[in-house]
């Protein structure tokens, strides 16, 4: 039996008069890496708290692993790295991991292994007795990471967790999370850092004022989005109608043609066919609609403002 | 683990500075003056009333002592919670916390637990501090020391615990000026009763009643200092010290359960509150 890592039913938050978060109705597998999309002030924060139970939901229900929201044993297998914390600073990397690992319900050698295990991983291991006073902002985030590791937990919540980070911690950032793939780890990221999420999600949700516009695969974005723009002399009006059997929204600009292809056997097919057609083909490319430009056209240039 | 926190924490560090610096300085004063007066009885050929004199001297300052000891308890008392629960709401840091498997009635009761016991530690070593220097100086012990220690004490928990109820709701400097702008009341509507009792204004003395069933720190000070006093300074009503208007058991139970709504007051709140 499977049971959903996170499944929601009109969950909601208002603050007073303004809804952060709109009755958002969700469910994310166990094993995905989903990424959750959204302009500042899209209500991200605001759902993952009303998940964890740092926020009480308005209306709505929920459930983490199967458990309706609140319920303290499933928080034992989940872990958490909050968007803007700070720790308790008089205490050193060590002891911070010690205490949340003992908050946890962990102890003994399990414990202590587990800790050296990940500042190693997170590579602060030569900073295990300084106090996290002294830390840099990636360092703080890094310590923050294996905080929320420490129970091998089924679901991991990441609330931009390369926010503040250099690009060598970003990269670490992105290696963790494969192998939390690997794990079968369900890893929900919260971020606004588009390439982030293209590497390293299955799916996408785009958050705006509250609500989800649009959920997606990253395969099918691969897929569905692709741009051919073809070169050519000799193309008629005949041979360009033809060629929305492989794709739409074609555009003839002069010798430039552009169309988007459902699947990338569709690129080959044309070319066989605009050559049995007597057309001379000077360049073929193929090109990824980004995410970026994705969000954008769903969330709006205003960033949903 | 609030212990282990607390004790990283300049507060503490600087009330034991505080505290030490407090010992001292009472110690060396209560000997010069001890000095002088065993000077002057000794002077006066060691008759009866001049012994009375030296013994009431020392109770007077045992309990002037006792009185900056149960000041400083209080004040640390208050700034440990001022900034505890506020603090870390507001940094985030209870982020992490609240999202492990706990109840958050157990955090609130792990924070109040830790610094109850560091309240009694650092009253212990005051008070016990002051009670030593007096005794090994003069051999003078106060009567229901131990009864009045507790009284202190109990004064020093119900501010720690006020404090702890505030800062689950607001800002630790919210909390801060709360707790002090109350302790304050509760000080002056003391002395308005006592000084209500002693021109018999009944008035007066019930908005010090008043004042103690808003706030009942002072009163736990007066039922403390009047359970310490000599039967002679009674009579006599001659120091600052003496207790005329005495708050009575009722006051006393009624602080107890002041405290304990404070503390559930404190878990309500955080439970409810959105971090
Ligand atoms: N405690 C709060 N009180 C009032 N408004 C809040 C509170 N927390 C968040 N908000 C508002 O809710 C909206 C969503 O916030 P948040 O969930 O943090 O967005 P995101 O994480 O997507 O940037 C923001 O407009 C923010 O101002
Ligand atoms: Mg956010």
């Amino acid at each position: 039996m499977t049971v959903t890592a996170i499944d929601t039913d009109q969950l909601r938050k208002v603050y007073g008069e303004f809804a952060a978060v709109k009755g958002l109705t969700l469910q994310v597998s166990q094993g995905e890496v989903f990424g959750f999309l959204g302009p500042n002030g899209a209500g991200k924060t605001t759902f993952i708290k009303m998940l964890l139970g740092l926020v009480k939901p308005t209306s709505g229900r929920g459930w983490l692993l199967g458990a309706p929201l609140g319920d303290r044993a499933v928080l034992a297998r989940v872990g958490f790295l909050p968007e803007h914390f700070r720790f308790q600073e008089w205490l050193t990397a060590g002891e911070f991991l010690q205490l949340h690992g003992e908050l946890l319900g962990l102890e003994g050698k399990a414990l202590k292994m587990r800790i050296d295990g990940l500042l190693d991983r997170v590579g602060l291991t030569p900073f295990r007795k300084k106090q996290l006073r002294t830390f840099s902002k990636g360092m703080l985030q890094r310590v923050g990471l294996a905080q929320a590791l420490l129970n091998h937990p089924a679901l991991v919540f990441l609330d931009e967790p390369t926010s503040g980070l250099d690009p060598v911690g970003r990269r670490l950032v992105r290696e963790i999370i494969q192998e939390l793939r690997e794990e079968g780890t369900c890893v929900f990221l919260n971020s606004h850092l588009l390439s982030e999420i293209e590497i390293t999600c299955d799916r996408v949700a785009f958050i705006k004022h509250g609500e989800v516009v649009r959920v997606l695969s990253l395969d099918s974005l691969a897929d569905a989005h692709a741009q051919v723009t073809i070169c050519a002399t000799g193309l008629t009006e005949a041979i360009l109608s033809d060629m929305a059997r492989w794709g739409r929204d074609i555009h003839a600009n002069g010798q430039e043609v552009t169309l988007f292809v459902e699947k990338d056997d569709a690129i080959p097919e044309i070319t066989r066919y605009l050559v049995e057609q007597g057309v001379d083909i000077y360049s073929i490319s193929r090109s990824r609609q980004s995410l970026e430009e994705l969000f954008i056209e769903t969330v709006g240039k205003d960033g949903g403002l | 683990m609030t212990f282990r926190e607390a004790i990283r924490r300049k507060i503490v560090l600087a009330g034991l500075v505080l505290g030490v610096l407090f010992l001292a300085v009472y110690s060396i004063g209560f000997r010069m003056i001890y000095t002088e007066i065993s000077l002057e009885a000794a002077a006066a050929g060691g008759s009866i009333a001049s012994l009375l004199v030296l013994r009431e001297m020392s109770n007077f300052l045992l309990l002037a002592g006792l009185y900056a000891a149960t000041f400083l308890s209080v004040a640390m008392g208050a700034l440990l919670s001022a900034d505890t629960l506020a603090g870390e709401i507001n940094s985030g840091t209870i982020q992490t916390i609240v999202a492990k498997p706990l109840r958050r009635s157990d955090v609130v009761l792990g924070k109040w637990l830790a610094f109850a016991g560091l309240l009694g530690l650092y009253l212990l070593l005051l008070a016990g501090g002051v009670v030593a220097s007096v005794y090994f100086q003069s051999g003078f012990v106060a009567q229901n020391l131990l009864r009045g220690l507790l009284l202190i004490y109990l004064e020093a928990l119900l501010m720690m615990t006020f404090a702890l109820a505030c800062s689950s709701a607001m800002t630790a400097l919210a909390t801060g000026g709360t707790v002090f702008g109350l302790y304050g009341l509760a000080f002056i509507g003391g002395w308005i009763e006592q000084i209500g009792s002693i021109f018999n204004n009944q008035t007066a003395v019930q908005v010090g009643i008043a004042t103690s069933l808003l706030f009942p720190t002072e009163a736990m000070w007066r039922r403390a200092t009047y359970e310490m006093q000599s039967a002679v300074s009674s009579v006599l009503q001659m120091t600052p010290f003496v207790t005329l208007s005495v708050p009575n058991m009722v006051m006393i139970a009624y602080a107890v359960l002041y405290l304990l709504a404070a503390l559930a007051l404190a878990i309500r709140t955080f439970q409810n509150r959105d971090l």
